[in-house]
């Protein structure tokens, strides 16, 4: 196994130019843990450590340009107004020793359905920033989940950020596991309340061969706000609403019978956890959210 | 910590601090807390080589051929051996059983069963070469449950058995079965108002102890070999590992190494022979470490069981009888299996006074993962149906459910089922009774005026739930386990006690071959010698075989047993000691012929508190040595057919309350607190005591609602051999855990104490199973309770689609 180390970014892109198979390692959580157990054994590791700019992120106007190696331990303490539903994501991350060296970067490059930080990606909004020496390009984050761990990366290609929308009304994530902590998703729900847009977006992980959203639960839902003014009045989302939106969500799923839980468990529990981050953005939106809102809009 | 009872007679009674009762700290404990202690996984040997094990890929099948050329010509290989290569006539090795080959001969049973061995000069390259070795297997069915193990066409997982159970099974694929008759059951239960039945289901836990299986062997210029090991018995790894190596005994040096738990998973032998074997080979010392992964496939795990059960009772509340049969998996190799069903069977009727009984336990033979021994022993399993089985017939009789218990809770005096009486305290309704008792934990803990702590809440920071669908429960759990080795097993110990005079200063040795796994031994250890002789410096010397047995570190009993040998060497020493005094200064004042004398402070002392002469000077070129074994009472075997007898030398019993919080909506458990009260005889290092019951009880409520191997049922392979979905509990899952400790003697045991560590893993599960039930409402007849029980999603999990 060489260990191909580049001093720059540029010297990473042609590594990886030139050794398409090379596995790019940062933080090392989910690399290492796959050649420890013998899982693969890659030709290269193209180890991006010594590339500082992975660790920096940049709060715009419209997005937050996160790159590919800050830690999920940075996202919890210093990007929790703008990204509050990968900040809750990032808190269910393995171990505190994880946390500080994982990233989103490699989430996404594993491509794992149970990767914490997709749900979130996909409530958000988000494009992930691919680049190759042929120059680079923004996925759509809906475009970048292709299969079980795959992804639209091409085979030169690495990721150098991830720009994902700043929250712009409440979101929530929430996560089942059969521990307390230190576990791996047996599912997982993202939900954002985009209230400029009046549009919900959501998430769900390990539920499907790979993080989706529920498409015809997010279009009930926006239906229903619209319709029944609910984005003005604010008036309490009524149980049977909930309930569909709930039920639209588990439909949503795909999921499979496995050591960490049941088919019929995870379509139950991703509807368990649709209603109740509804209930809890809808209930901070009402709250603060909308008034903030309002006053953002005539300001 | 309360304490109560009767005031335990100590012997000698020495004041020096850091004796026995007094909570001394632990000698490896600053290491262990900062990373520093050495464990079997650090050592290193200049020049060694590196051992590694090719295991089975599938669980039943016969082996077609072995071709290990290619690993054999690989860079850095020294050794391949296989079945073939072993040296002697001796190939086969067990606890009591000696039916698991070395290496796999023909045939392998289970999947993960060593197969070939390789030595090599780096972790690596020993891997890479295991992987080229090539072995053709024709696969065989599997048989995992009793319908397949005893169905007419079974295959047969050991052909031509020979061992001294096969005459009395009804089957070839049941390893041993003992029935406990007491009474009439089927007459009993005509007298019973009321009659609750129940099948329930234990699933397989693994100890999972931190540090992974780990041993160096060491060739000696005499052809004998050094072994450096984490075992938790010396002396029986020793009479396993020397006939398969052709050497005598005193040929096979074995030092104990840092050992990282053990819960009985170090019982049986893992790759002790296997390192000795390729040291022996090459001429170099070779290592060993397991990986975690292998650590799954390297030991037995607790038994999975299946129990059913029947008791009865009159409408005041007493039982009438009990009717059971419990189904033990003991998978392909025998390990501690015929003494687990001993334990399960005589321990089948929980603390409880019944006088008619028919109890059946039996364990199988299959293809699934070799069980053996895991803290509670069979005792383990019985306890969740039994206890389950008390509430049940507690709503029927319609009384409180720890009042119905205590009305039939056994007490000293009472008999077994075997017939034996509890010739020391029982307090089974005391226990019961201080933990009621206890306050409960405030509801809502985790509400406050900012909203919800979600850490707090059953799925702690995965934000699962703000209080939505959480229901409290309550449920209670008592348990009775066996101290020591049981149905006439002659279980002794033995200590070598030494006291000499270093700069000046009397100094004590204690030398025994106990096993320190965690446990805290050789903190007793020189609590005991300071209390029996008086003096404040104590060595604990590694155990090692240059000194006789110690037993093992199982079945609560190393601080009876060897702690036992320990206290009765002191004493040998301490008489030895008055006797030189005697003869040395007898003359200079009376009291060295009339009063009782003691050792204090380093001095000769009368029992009225006079120095009659320092130790130093007493022992002024003189050393005093002595070894000695020590046995606690004998028992007996229980009788094949009616199971009387008596088995046991101690019981011990706690008593559990569990406070759980459930998520209704998502089946989530977080358990809030888990109280226990124990009844310890006597606590020696109470510190230590608090540390084993809040262990102990910690490790219950993993096989609760998260700990299970899961294995295929169609393959017979293991499906979750890592820490990520082999969940232990994290101390986010671990609650408060209350301990009110009773002393109450046992006369029988030195300083009337009573073994500590496996009653609190006994009652913790069943008492969280019953907090569970009582806030869902569910039946709940297996455990590890999962998600899906308690929202009855659950599908077939056992058959995964790709």
């Amino acid at each position: 196994m060489d260990f191909l180390r580049p001093a720059s970014w540029e010297e990473a892109l042609a590594a990886k130019a030139e050794h398409p198979t090379a596995v790019p390692i940062a933080g090392g959580t989910d690399v290492m843990v796959e050649i420890n157990f013998d899982h693969r054994r890659p030709e290269y590791l193209l180890d991006l450590t010594r590339i500082g700019e992975l660790g920096d992120w940049e709060v715009g106007e419209e997005t937050v340009r996160l790159g590919a190696s800050v830690p999920y331990t940075t996202i919890m303490e210093r990007l929790r107004g703008e990204l509050p539903g990968l900040a809750l994501a990032s808190h269910t991350v393995a171990s505190p020793q994880i946390r500080n060296r994982g990233g989103v970067g490699g989430n996404l490059g594993t491509a794992s359905p149970a990767g914490d930080a997709h749900p979130a990606l996909l409530a958000a909004g988000a494009e992930v920033e691919a680049e190759s020496v042929r120059g680079s390009r923004l996925i759509p984050i809906d475009e970048f989940y292709t299969g079980v761990k795959r992804n639209a990366l091409a085979p030169d290609e690495l990721i150098r950020a991830v720009h994902i929308k700043k929250a712009d009304g409440p979101q929530q994530f929430s996560k089942v596991g059969t521990r307390n902590a230190m576990v791996i998703a047996v599912c997982a729900f993202g939900l954002a309340l985009h209230p400029e847009t009046r549009t919900v977006r959501t998430g769900i992980g390990s539920a499907a061969p790979t993080p989706v959203r529920a498409k015809d639960a997010e279009e009930f839902l926006n239906a229903a706000l619209d319709e029944g003014g609910f984005w003005d009045s604010g008036k309490i989302i009524t149980p049977s609403v909930a309930r569909q939106f709930a039920d639209l969500c588990s439909a949503a799923c795909n999921p499979i019978d496995d050591v960490r839980g049941t088919a019929g468990y995870r379509r139950h529990a991703v509807g368990v956890m649709a209603r109740r981050t509804l209930t809890w953005t809808w209930e901070s939106y009402r709250a603060t959210g909308r008034d903030a809102h309002e006053m953002g809009g005539a300001a | 910590m309360g304490t109560t009872g009767t005031p335990t007679n100590i012997t000698q009674g020495s004041r020096t601090r850091g004796g026995v009762g007094e909570s001394t700290l632990r000698p490896d404990g600053i290491l262990k807390v900062t990373g520093e202690f050495a464990y079997a996984s650090d050592m290193w040997h200049e020049d060694m080589l590196w051992g590694q094990i090719l295991r089975s890929t599938v669980a039943h099948a016969e082996i077609v051929s072995i071709d290990t050329s290619e690993a054999l010509a690989q860079a850095g290989v020294y050794a391949v051996l296989t079945y073939d290569d072993l040296p002697t006539e001796v190939k086969h090795y067990g606890l009591e059983i000696q039916d698991t080959p070395v290496l796999a001969h023909g045939k392998v049973r289970h999947h993960g069963e060593p197969v070939a061995i390789v030595a090599a000069d780096h972790p690596e390259t020993a891997r890479r070469a295991a992987a080229k070795i090539k072995v053709e297997y024709r696969e065989l069915p599997v048989v995992t449950d009793e319908s397949s193990a005893t169905a007419p066409d079974a295959p047969l997982v050991h052909e031509n058995r020979t061992d001294h159970y096969v005459g009395h099974v009804p089957h070839p694929n049941i390893l041993h079965r003992q029935p406990i008759i007491r009474g009439d059951a089927e007459e009993a239960a005509k007298k019973a108002d009321f009659i609750v039945r129940g099948e329930y289901t234990f699933g397989m836990q693994d100890q999972a102890f931190l540090g992974p299986e780990s041993g160096l062997a060491v060739p000696a210029e005499d052809g004998g070999v050094d072994l450096y090991i984490a075992t938790q018995w010396l002396h029986s790894d020793l009479r396993q590992i020397a006939p398969v190596l052709g050497l005598p005994e005193d040929k096979v040096r074995m030092t104990l190494s840092g050992v990282g738990g053990a819960f009985g998973g170090r019982e049986d032998l893992s790759m002790q022979i296997h390192a000795c074997l390729l040291a022996l080979r090459t001429g170099k010392p070779v290592k060993m470490v397991y990986n975690r992964f292998e650590s799954f496939f390297g030991h037995v795990h607790r038994h999975p069981a299946k129990l059913f059960y029947e008791h009865g009772a009159t409408k005041d509340g007493k039982l009438t009888h009990l009717k059971a049969r419990i189904v033990l998996d003991g998978g392909a190799y025998a390990s501690a299996s015929p003494a687990v069903v001993g334990n399960a069977a005589s321990l089948g009727a929980g603390p409880y006074v019944v006088d008619d009984v028919g109890i059946e336990a039996l364990a199988l033979y299959t293809n699934n993962p070799p069980c053996g021994a895991m803290r509670g022993f069979g005792a383990v399993q019985a306890c969740f149906a039994y206890e389950a089985q008390m509430d049940k017939l507690a709503d029927k009789v319609g009384m409180d459910r720890v009042e119905f218990r205590r009305l039939n809770a056994m007490e000293q005096g009472s008999l077994m089922p075997t017939g034996q009486p509890v010739d020391s305290p029982a307090p089974v309704a005391e226990l019961l009774r201080r933990v009621k008792a206890m306050p409960l934990p405030p509801e809502r803990q985790w509400a406050s005026s900012e909203g919800a702590d979600v850490r707090q809440l059953p799925g702690g920071l995965s934000n699962t739930t703000h209080g939505e669908g959480v229901v409290r429960g309550v449920g209670y759990a008592v348990g009775i386990k066996n101290v020591g080795f049981s149905e006439g097993f002659d279980d002794y110990s033995t200590a070598r006690v030494r006291m000499e005079v270093v700069g000046d200063e009397p100094v004590v040795t204690v030398h025994t071959a106990m096993a320190e796994v965690g446990q805290g031994g050789v903190t007793v250890h020189a609590q005991i010698a300071r209390t029996e002789l008086g003096v404040t410096q104590v060595t604990i010397q590694p155990a090692d075989t240059q000194v006789g047995s110690a037993g093992s570190t199982s079945a609560s009993r190393q601080t009876y047993v060897t702690g036992g040998a320990v206290k009765n060497a002191c004493e040998l020493v301490r008489e030895r000691v008055l006797e030189i005094g005697r003869r040395k200064f007898g003359t200079y004042h009376p009291a060295w012929a009339t009063a009782e004398l003691l050792l204090e402070g380093g001095k000769v002392v009368t029992d009225g508190g006079e120095v009659l002469a320092g130790l130093t000077d007493v022992l002024e070129g003189e050393c005093v040595e002595v070894e000695e074994e020590w046995r606690h009472r004998p028992t007996e075997p229980f009788d094949l057919r009616t199971g009387q007898g008596f088995g046991h030398v101690q019981y011990s019993f706690a008593a559990h309350r569990a406070v759980v919080e459930v998520d209704t909506e998502l089946g989530l458990v977080k358990v809030i607190e888990l109280a226990c009260a124990q009844d310890v005889g006597k606590a020696l290092n109470p510190l230590s005591v608090i540390g084993q019951i809040q262990g102990g009880t910690t490790q219950g409520l993993g096989v609760a609602v998260m700990e299970e191997i899961l294995v295929d049922p169609k393959t017979a392979k293991v499906r979750n051999p890592s820490f990520t979905d082999y969940l232990i509990p994290t101390i986010l899952d671990t609650p408060t855990i209350p301990v009110d400790v009773l002393e109450l003697a046992d006369h029988h045991a030195p300083y009337g104490l009573r073994g500590v560590g496996e009653a609190p893993t006994l009652s913790s599960t069943p008492a969280v199973l019953a907090a569970i039930r009582d806030a869902t409402g569910l039946e709940l007849n297996r455990t590890p309770v999962r998600p899906e029980h308690l929202t009855e999603t659950e599908t077939c999990w056992t058959s995964p689609r790709n």
